[in-house]
Formats: structure tokens, sequence, C-alpha cells
């Protein structure tokens, strides 16, 4: 258990690539943080630079108050979980397990208790004597987090783990994860792409992008306060409503020509800005609303996606399963406070 | 899983036919003609044999020279097989580490590949020559009088380093080969479990080549008992006398030199049973310890 703090980490590949422009941040002892991001958003080389599995071009690596960055993967006390399992083939389940622990000069009786002791945690005591051939994925998956919680490490880091997984599956292991993590307290980085076990999963979200760090937060923040255009479309799905509007008197912005919504912003008149609006959080009013024509109504069991266009824009809502929805034009109600607002261009917040 | 069958039983044994017939006429017909000469006494000059039942094989097993060769041989091939693998496998190692000039480095390791047995033999020729090989110069050098073709270990280590320096390449592409097939995540794990390189090689990414390390056995075998004929044939020039050779050779030497064509029938009936039973003890007790993924 350990806190870890990152300190302007930078990776930049000889042929001159940057993957990772400045990674600043602190995260505390038993934490779970999920880094997540598009591919190529340099999540995975942020993990794999923590793991020691990628060089640190520039800035400090410490764990739990130890500056890392030269020190071997084997000795920085972490235990890794990847994508695709990284079981070793030719050992049996317990071999797995045990084959870090034996590497760290673990009495036999002790690594026995340990993995019987993990086995037991993660159901696996059955297949102790099988190799990985002969698992499913799940129990794959659950070998490599044993071998992961066998060692008790300072440090979990978790590539994607889940990805290889169906659905249904995936949703069981991501609450086991985060019970396991509980339970252990280790201090977890968490890496996906999925904006879902990131909501989930997450104590705090690290959202990525083009290599550069767009927010840090808490689910709820990421979600309720969304600092850039980008953190605004990749968390939440259906994601958020971005539309082009100007500034208009009286804290409203103009979406068209004659389309105005209270947004209780308070922004010098006709400056162009970005309008935000989550599919959730609009109603269908029958009238006194603005404008809105639906094209498709999606289906969804809970509750409906209605896909159209408000002022020449597309545009999305969602309603509860018990709303009537048809197509053709409707009217939305807008909360002034449920707006949000971001620069033209750059995408900030405002 | 489905079977696609031929409608006419007789289709898939013509298809058959041209594989069958090129195992007949060139290993069974032969083979079954060893066998039979091999209870024969020939006439020299090709005008008769005798019936001589199992005298041939009586007379190689009280023979010193033969049991001598024999024994060479089994050095030779013990030699040969364990260098040029374990030789193949540092290098591959080695190599896979390279990150700057990898491919040119490869392929230089690969070069020898297409060299010939008996080309390579010449090249050691040159190497080891009495008087201007540099090889030979350079024993000299240390203080050992180095004599290809008179002294007998002399000879034997030169065939055991060209032939080694001959098979090296081809072992190494298949390492190589097999290290690329181990997954890199695999590694990674590994990195993060064990602090030890060579630990990690013994643990993981040997057993993890064991498939490739027992196919390239067994061809290394085979290709130390019988397609080193090559080297083994320049090197003596033609005139074994003292000099070392296997019984791959010393089949030819009897059977074409000296024409004794039942005692070198009898030799290669030998051979055979000898490579039939080793082939048995590997895919026996070998194989069954290797993992395939």
């Amino acid at each position: 258990m350990a806190s870890v703090i990152l300190n302007n980490l930078k990776k930049t590949y000889p042929n001159g690539f940057q993957a990772v422009h400045g990674a600043d941040f602190t995260i505390r002892d038993g934490e779970f943080i999920v880094l997540v991001g598009p591919s190529g958003c340099g999540k995975s080389t942020l993990l794999r630079m923590i793991a020691g599995l990628e060089d640190i071009s520039e800035g400090t690596l410490s764990i739990d108050g130890q500056v890392v960055n030269t020190i071997d993967p084997a000795d920085r006390d972490i235990a890794m979980v990847f994508q695709n399992y990284a079981l070793y083939p030719h050992m049996s389940v317990a071999k797995n397990m045990a084959y870090g622990l034996k590497n760290r000069k673990i009495s036999k009786a002790e690594i026995e208790k340990l993995v019987a002791r993990a086995a037991q945690v993660l159901n696996l005591t059955e297949m102790l004597d099988r190799k990985p051939s002969q698992l499913s994925g799940g129990q794959r998956q659950r070998v490599a987090m044993g071998r992961a919680i066998v060692r008790n490490p300072k440090l979990f880091l978790f590539d994607e783990p889940l990805s290889n997984l169906d659905a249904k599956l995936r949703g069981q292991m991501r609450i086991e994860i985060r019970r396991l993590q509980r339970e252990l307290g280790v201090t977890s980085v968490y890496v996906t792409h999925d904006q879902v076990e990131a909501m989930t999963m997450a104590d705090r979200i690290v959202v990525l992008n083009g290599g550069r760090i767009e927010q840090i937060g808490t689910p709820a923040e990421i979600y309720h306060r969304p600092a850039s255009t980008f953190v605004a479309s990749f968390m939440g799905a259906p994601p958020m409503n971005l539309l082009a509007a100007t500034a208009a008197e009286n804290g409203a912005v103009s979406l068209g020509q004659d389309i105005q919504v209270a947004a209780g912003a308070d922004l010098a008149a006709g400056r162009k800005v970005t309008f935000g609006l989550r599919p959730e959080d609009v109603a269908l009013v029958a009238e006194g609303g603005i404008p809105f024509d639906v094209q498709i109504v999606e289906e969804l069991g809970a509750n409906r996606l209605l896909h159209g266009q408000v002022a020449a824009q597309p545009f999305t809502v969602s309603v509860p399963k018990d709303n009537p929805a048809t197509t053709g034009r409707n009217q939305l109600l807008v909360r002034p406070e449920t707006v949000h607002l971001f620069a033209d261009g750059v995408g900030a917040r405002i | 899983m489905k079977r696609a069958g031929f409608a006419n039983p007789w289709l898939p044994i013509l298809l058959l036919v041209p594989q069958l017939t090129i195992i007949a006429v060139f290993f069974y017909w032969p083979a079954a003609h060893a066998i039979q000469s091999s209870f024969f006494l020939q006439d020299p000059f090709g005008f008769g044999s005798t019936f001589v039942g199992l005298e041939n094989y009586a007379d190689l097993l009280g023979n010193k020279e033969y049991l001598k060769v024999a024994g060479f041989t089994v050095v030779f091939t013990l030699l040969v097989t364990f260098l040029s693998l374990g030789l193949a496998l540092l290098l591959a190692v080695k190599a896979d580490n390279v990150i700057r000039g990898a491919k040119t480095y490869r392929t230089l390791l690969m070069w020898v590949y297409a060299v010939a047995p008996p080309v390579a033999g010449f090249i050691g020729i040159l190497m080891f020559d009495q008087s201007t090989g540099p090889l030979t110069a350079f024993f000299q050098s240390l203080g050992w009088d180095f004599k290809l073709g008179v002294v007998y270990s002399d000879t034997a280590f030169a065939m055991v380093t060209v032939s080694v320096w001959k098979q090296v390449p081809v072992n190494f592409i298949f390492f190589l080969s097999g290290l690329h097939s181990i997954p890199v995540a695999v590694r990674e794990a590994a990195l993060i479990d064990n602090r030890s390189a060579s630990g990690r090689f013994w643990d993981v990414t040997f057993p993890l080549l064991a498939p490739t390390g027992f196919f390239l056995l067994i061809t290394n075998i085979t290709y130390a008992l019988f397609d080193t004929f090559g080297v083994i044939d320049t090197l003596v020039k033609g005139e074994p006398g003292n000099n070392p050779m296997n019984l791959v050779y010393k089949v030819y030497v009897d059977g074409f030199r000296g024409n004794d064509l039942g005692g070198s029938s009898a030799q290669s009936v030998i051979l055979m049973v000898l490579v039939l039973a080793l082939t048995v003890f590997q895919f026996r007790l070998v194989e069954r310890r290797i993992h395939y993924t």
C-alpha cells in the first residue's frame, strides 16, 4: 500500500513521437484510479511507465516516497494484470500464482498457504492443477488476478483486463475487482477505454486525450462538470450533445436565428461558444420548448433514444420508457442549470 | 467436426500414388535391398554372391575398427548437436535483444545457411590448412601444432567445428522465430515476477521454446549422423587412413571403396535400426515433457 506521485512524466519514443506530454498527479494510498481515453491517448504507455516496462523520458515517478525511475519492474513491488492475461502457458494455475513469490525467496510452506488463500478468494481451488489452456476466459482472468493479489504488492496495475471477456462476465468481474481492491486496500491504477468501467470502478478518473490529461476527478465531477468538450463527449452514453452557439443578452445563448435558451451564463453578447446538454437532462414538453425534429427512435428497453436535429445540428434525447415518443416535430424543455458551456475552439469549460 | 469425404474410393488412393511411389522407389526398395544384401557375401567383381546368414553382422560387432568408428560417431553426434543448438540459442537470445541494425545483424548470422556441406568442408580446409590456414597459424601461435588430416584428434576437431559452423544458422533462424512467437505480455509478466534475467530465461523462455528445441534436436541429430557426409568427405580428402569418420561415411568407404557390399549393407541396416530406436525414444520420453501451446 502506497501513494504514487507522477511528477511531470513524459514519454518520447526514439522516432520523435511524444506519447505522454507531462502527466502530473498524485495517487493517494488505497485509491482506485482509472486512466481512460480513446486508443492511442497514451493511457497504456503511462501505465507501462509506472510498471517499469517502458522507460521514462522525463520527469520522476515515486512509489511510496521512493523515486523508481531506474528501478527494475521486479523491484518496484507492483503486480500487473494484462489484457490477454499473460499467464505462463506451461505452468499450472498454482505455479502461475507462486512464480512471483518463489523468486522473492518466500518459503515453500508460506507460498502454499498464500496461493491456497488467493485461490479460495477467487474460487480457483478446484483448478490449481490445471494448465491455463484448460481454463475458460473468465477463469484465466481470475488466475491473472490471483497472480497479482497473492503477492500483496504496494500497487496493482490493470491494463484493460476485462476487454477480452463477454459483456455479462465483464459486469461481474468489474464488481469483483472493485470488491477485492476495497478489501485489500491496495492502491490501483486501471487502464480502460470503456467509460462505463471508468465511471463504475474509479475513485478518481484521469481522462487522457492525445497524450495530455484532460481532466482528473471523481466520476461525479467528470460527469457533472466536464472540463472540456472532449471529456463531455467521451464520458457518458449516449454522449453529451454539443452545439455551436452564440452568447446572447441576459445569460441566454442563441442556437440559431430565433432559438434562444436560458443558460444562466454571464458572457459578452455575440461570443461564440459550444453549448452542451446531456441527452438525459432534457424533457419533452407539449409546447413552449425549443423545436426538436426527431428522425429516428431507438428503443433500449429502460429508455428510448430520440435522434434528430435542433437548430439544424444533430441532437439526441433520452426519455424514460413510459414517455411516448414519436418522430416528427417535438418540443424540448431545457433547464438552465443543466447547460454546459465551453469556449469555442479550445473546448475548455467556461 | 464434419469430415470431407470422397465419393469415389479410388480417388484418394490415386492422389496418394505419387507420394507413395517416391517413398517406395527411394526408400523402401533400397532399404529392402540393403537388408537382403546384408545376408550375402558379394564377389568383388560383381559376378555372384553367397548366402552367409548373419556372418556380416557378427564380423562387424567383433571388429575393433567398426566399434571405434561407432564410438566416434556417438561423440561427434553429441558434440555437433549440442554445440550447434547451444550456440544458436545463445546467438538467438542475444540477437533478439539487439535494437539498432537488428535486421542486418540477423541476416549476417543466417548467411552461412546457404553454404552447402561440401563447400563448408572446403572452406574448412582453407581455414585449417597445414601451411596457409589462418586458424592453423592462430593455433600454432598458441603453441598447438595443429595438423589437419594427420593427427586424429585435430582432424576430429576441424570436423566438429565446420559441422557446427554450418548448422548454427539453421538453428538460429528457428530459435529466433520461436522467441518471436512467445507473447510479449508473457515476457513482461515474467519481468515483473523475476528480477534475474537468467532465471526468466530458464523458467519462462526456455520451456516455451521447447517445441522448437525438440524439433531442432531431431533434425540436428539427423544432420550430425547423415548430412555431415559432405563435410567429412571433403576434410579427409577421400583418404580416410587413420582419420576419424562416422558410421555413414564408413558405409560408403567399405561399400564403394572396399567393395564389401554385404558388410556395408549390414552397417546400413544397423544404422536404420539405431535411428528408428532413437526416434521412438525421443517421441516417447522427450516429447511428453514438452508443452505445446
